[in-house]
């Protein structure tokens, strides 16, 4: 559990097949709708390539190639969520990103064994919000760049 | 009190103050007199002082104080301004930026510093004693040393001794010059030249090497070994012209030996013998020096106007220049709306806006530009420093400095500048005993002048040195299996001095700490090279050498030719670009499973883009290649593309942090349409 998750913790929920997930909106710099990726040969599978934003090259990852979840092609609600990591950017292709809620800490509890389709590694920790399930995301492992 | 937040303006302050003091003790080297220069960087070690302590950085602190009472004492006279104290200062400078750079990068900036506060301490010391012994009855005046830094080493005091017991007279010989002499390095020389004839010479106060380069004022002690008698050489000597007096004395090396141990605690000692003469010198010294102050206020003052700037982090100009690319972009748009639309009014409105923000560019890309004098800054401390170990004397002329780079290419062309510098010094300029015997000046000179020509900039590194030696070059080349035999005999002169860039060649004869282990050169020409820069040589045996390096003056704005493979557009850098071609697929020839053309008589191989950039094909083979002919140095290769767009000058941009390296890749930019093409970097697909 990253220690960003201090008691009251805003965080940008996102959906990715069936899952619904959630990265703190302290790393979130902009929400974008999908534009023309140019491609970057000899990258890792799950990097889609790079976009202009405002005048700035910034890498696409795909999350789902990253998560091995299988892949869906774009389309209306597919959006980009650019996150400041470290100290790049990168943006995160996501199914659709749909709130931006308040979550406690005491509420999160540590992944299950098994959580949907995505490997136990890519997760900090699940929080229960009414009938709804977050998975929270661990951007260090999630944006670690490994060729494959 | 929370530091950090002017953390990076001390440091970018106490670097600056720190390169004034390199500055101003170069200075001072060259005129040692100069009061004023001593004031100088005594407000620059000052300010740094007292900004390191507020920053609580006390080693800091504490080395610059030891500095300042040494360059106080300097300023009151007390210290006598010498080659010695001066490398003293400069290593205590060394140090001072050792420690801001380990500050810099995150560091404590502390430093074990005991040594040159050692040598800082005694040079102060011997100051404070002198004092004293200035007040001392002058009894011992006749007999023992004056002037600073009278002492002899266990060699010379041997030589004394025995020359004693062999029954030569020592003999401690003051020569005063005319104050009006012109040329005070050659009578002290004709002085030596007689004195060489009759005796053997021991040591000389200023050392001989000082007196060579004038650097003492009117008159200079000689400590001779003879058998003649103290009246006939001073007659000797007398016949030099242009000699006001000429002190002999008869010195006693016991006495010496005495009054030293007496000394032992001095270190240092200035006894200034007749008072008479230091008046007189002094009073003819004094209007100059007034002169120098007034002209060098002058000078500062005229500094100051026109450095009226502020400060500003080069990420912000980052961030200007990024909006503004985006304005250019919405400009293509509005450009293309209004054409379309035809309204008069909006026709006019936008290309006023074009004509400003092509203002705007011109100064933003500016806003970018510094004087390499950022770089030049470094090399004379350096060269001086390299003389002194080699063994040679040479003079560095920077002409130029104030001519403006974009700061990537600075950041990036101070290494193989280091390199050429290095180059010349070591295998250019040739020992004193060496240039004597040619004829040449015994001092050395490199020159480094830099100069704008077109949409370049031009770096020229001359000596006067010994020149390359064509065929020293060639038979190491073909011993290297370089060039073959018959090659070297069709060669031009331009073809052989760029084999020296050939790595795994060098052409000094023996390998030194500075240069000429062959790795080297070929490094200086890809660094220039990948900035899109060129460098040549040209030489005259026994004349000197010229390196020649042409640069880019911005990095960030290239020339490319944007290609099309399928549907994804690629830059190509203009700067490798040879020529473009099409070829007819039957043209094409296999050479060991490698496709390969002839271009104007040489056989070119081919890169398919499309395969190595795993471009997702749909059309099919085509009959007609499109061929684009780069180079890397000597070799060529052809990119084969599916279609040309155009030349266009483009915006540098990297691909971010995320993807460091991508093979074949340099960067990205942004099109008119918004859309990123990725550039395409030849020399890492020609091997």
């Amino acid at each position: 559990m990253t220690e960003l998750f201090e008691k009251e913790e805003k965080v940008i929920v996102f959906q990715l097949s069936d899952e619904e997930y959630a990265i703190p909106v302290s790393k979130v710099r902009s929400i974008e709708k999908l534009q023309h990726i140019t491609r970057v040969p000899r990258t890792a599978n799950f990097v889609k390539g790079v976009v202009n934003l405002r005048g700035l090259v910034t890498p696409i990852i795909d999350l789902r190639t990253r998560l091995n979840i299988e892949e869906v092609e774009y389309n209306e609600s597919t959006r980009v969520i650019i996150v400041t990591h470290r100290d790049y950017e990168v943006g995160l292709i996501v199914d659709a990103a749909n709130d931006v809620i308040d979550i406690n800490l005491s509420n999160v509890e540590p992944p299950p064994d098994v959580v949907g389709v995505v490997e136990v590694e890519y997760i900090d920790g699940v929080v229960k919000l009414d009938k709804r399930l977050l998975i929270i995301l661990n951007l260090d492992k999630a944006l670690k760049y490994d060729k494959k | 009190m929370d530091m950090n937040q002017y953390l990076e303006v001390f440091i970018e302050e106490s670097k600056e103050h720190l390169q004034n003091v390199n500055d101003q003790l170069l200075e001072l080297e060259k005129k040692p007199d100069d009061i004023s220069i001593v004031n100088e960087i005594f407000r620059s070690a000052h300010t740094l002082k007292g900004m390191s302590a507020t920053m609580g950085y006390e080693d800091l602190a504490n080395l610059t104080h030891k500095m300042e009472n040494v360059l106080d004492a300097i300023r009151n006279n007390k210290i006598k301004v010498t080659s010695e104290i001066l490398d003293v200062v400069f290593l205590s400078v060394d140090d001072l930026e050792a420690m801001v750079l380990s500050i810099s990068t995150g560091g404590d900036g502390k430093r074990d510093v005991s040594n040159v506060v050692d040598l800082l301490q005694k040079i102060e010391k011997g100051e404070s004693i002198q004092t004293k012994s200035s007040q001392k009855p002058v009894k011992n005046v006749e007999s023992f040393v004056d002037l600073s830094n009278e002492t002899f080493d266990q060699f010379q005091i041997a030589v004394f001794e025995q020359s004693n017991e062999q029954g030569f007279h020592n003999y401690k010989i003051k020569v005063t010059l005319r104050e009006d002499c012109l040329l005070k390095a050659a009578r002290a020389y004709m002085v030596f030249e007689i004195l060489e004839q009759i005796g053997e010479i021991v040591k000389t106060f200023p050392s001989s090497q000082e007196i060579e380069e004038e650097k003492f004022d009117h008159d200079f002690t000689v400590f001779l070994a003879s058998k003649e008698d103290a009246s006939d050489i001073s007659a000797r000597i007398n016949k030099v012209s242009e000699i006001n007096s000429v002190e002999v004395e008869e010195f006693n090396i016991a006495q010496y030996n005495e009054s030293k141990n007496e000394q032992e605690l001095i270190n240092q000692v200035e006894v200034t013998t007749q008072v008479t003469e230091t008046v007189s010198v002094s009073n003819s010294v004094k209007p100059t020096t007034i002169e120098k102050t007034e002209e060098n206020n002058e000078k500062s003052q005229a500094k100051s106007v026109g450095n009226k700037t502020i400060r500003v982090n080069i990420e912000r100009l980052d961030i200007l220049m990024n909006l503004f690319e985006e304005l250019v972009i919405d400009r293509g748009r509005l450009e293309q709306i209004s054409k379309d639309l035809n309204n008069s009014e909006l026709v006019e409105t936008v290309e006023r806006m074009s004509r400003i923000s092509g203002d705007l560019q011109n100064i933003i890309l500016n806003m970018r530009m510094v004087p390499v004098d950022t770089v030049f800054n470094r090399f004379p401390r350096m060269v001086r420093q390299l003389a002194k170990d080699l063994g040679k004397k040479i003079e560095l002329d920077i002409v130029g400095a104030e001519t403006e780079l974009d700061r990537t290419v600075i950041d990036e062309i101070g290494d193989p500048l280091v390199h050429l510098i290095r180059n010349a010094l070591d295998h250019g300029v040739e020992l004193p005993e060496v240039r004597k015997a040619a004829g040449k000046d015994e001092t050395g000179h490199v020159t480094l002048r830099a100069y704008h020509s077109g949409n370049h900039v031009f770096i020229e590194i001359q000596d006067d040195g010994a020149g390359i030696n064509k065929e020293k070059v060639i038979k190491k080349a073909i011993s290297r299996g370089v060039i073959t035999e018959q090659s070297a005999s069709l060669m031009t002169d331009k073809q052989i001095f760029d084999l020296i860039f050939a790595s795994g060649l060098s052409t000094a004869d023996k390998i030194s700490d500075v240069s000429g282990r062959g790795v080297g050169l070929d490094v200086v020409k890809n660094t220039i090279e990948s900035l899109g820069g060129s460098v040549s040589i040209d030489s005259e045996l026994g004349k000197g050498s010229l390196f020649l390096v042409q640069l880019p003056l911005t990095l960030s704005i290239i020339s490319v030719m944007l290609v099309e493979i399928e549907k994804e557009k690629f830059a190509i850098p203009l700067s490798s670009i040879i020529e473009t071609a099409i070829v007819k697929k039957s043209e094409i020839l296999n050479a060991h499973n490698q496709k390969v053309i002839d271009f104007r008589g040489r056989v070119v191989p081919l890169i398919f883009l499309k395969d190595i950039f795993d471009v997702p094909s749909r059309s099919g083979e085509d009959n007609l290649y499109s061929v684009i002919i780069v180079r890397k140095g000597d070799k060529l290769a052809g990119l084969v593309v599916d279609s040309f767009i155009g030349q266009q000058e483009i915006v540098l941009k990297s691909l971010g942090d995320y993807l460091q390296t991508v093979f074949a890749i340099s960067g990205a930019t942004i099109l008119g349409d918004g859309q990123v093409a990725l550039i395409i970097d030849c020399n890492a697909l020609i091997k």
